[in-house]
């Protein structure tokens, strides 16, 4: 198991995706598969510190890599500000964020293509965020 | 960190913006910044990507946020010079469909004619 442990500022995740990028190339992971998980953690991080936290230094933010083998590489991403109700979450229609010129909703639409399963949940006063990944080594 | 530059062509015509580094929620305000000032200054603009390293969502929003006023005020606008690894990211939410995407400079600069 592998942890990294950081405050809720942007500012951070340059060093969130250090530290995914120095634990999936232990595990062996090819460059072009990482990349993409690094996004997915990093869509989540940026989520959780700008929208659960609001970019609250005294925050904390959790990170937890586990390899399972042939089960793939779990991800755990621990928070305590306000929880992501992922239910209601809707993918957001591309047609509409061109003409209103928004921005929001893409991160979350990154993460469920790339990873194979996203949960959020609430457990007493903290939320869970697992993802898994399955991937085809290299090593 | 994200680098970001500009380079103004007279003869041919056209705002060059080259933007490396990482983009991500941190940075994403400076390449904001930086299409603004390209779509301000010029019609005829081409973004070099080939030092670009890494872009997040927020990143990606930023390209789908100008889309409409570069059809509203007829600007050409082309993107080239991107990684596999880049590339593959704006492919995930379907932007290469959306914003003329070229392999080099001089397709750039051909698509912009």
């Amino acid at each position: 198991m592998h942890q990294f442990k950081t405050n809720c500022k942007r500012e951070r995740l340059k060093e969130i995706r250090h530290f995914v990028a120095e634990v999936l190339a232990d595990i062996g992971l090819s460059e072009i598969d990482a990349h993409k998980v690094i996004l997915a953690v990093d869509e989540v991080c940026a989520n959780l510190i700008i929208h659960s936290n609001k970019c609250n230094p005294s925050e904390c933010l959790e990170l937890f890599i586990e390899d399972h083998g042939g089960d793939g590489v779990l991800f755990e991403i621990i928070d305590y500000g306000i929880g992501f109700n992922y239910n209601n979450y809707k993918e957001p229609n591309l047609e509409e964020i061109i003409r209103k010129r928004k921005k929001g909703g893409l991160g979350i639409m990154l993460v469920k293509n790339i990873m194979d399963t996203v949960e959020f949940k609430n457990e007493e006063n903290k939320n869970i965020c697992r993802m898994i990944k399955k991937f085809t080594k290299v090593k | 960190m994200i680098k970001i530059d500009n380079h103004i062509s007279d003869d041919p015509a056209y705002y060059q913006l080259s933007i490396g580094g990482e983009v991500d929620a941190s940075s994403s305000i400076h390449l904001e910044e930086g299409l603004k000032d390209a779509m301000a200054a010029s019609k005829k603009i081409i973004v070099d990507l080939t030092e670009l390293e890494y872009i997040s969502s927020a990143g990606l929003g930023v390209f789908m946020s100008i889309i409409q006023d570069l059809e509203n005020k007829d600007i050409k606008f082309v993107i080239y010079g991107m990684e596999p690894k880049v590339f593959e990211v704006f492919e995930i939410l379907g932007l290469n469909q959306l914003i003329t995407i070229k392999e080099n400079k001089d397709q750039a600069l051909e698509a912009i004619k």
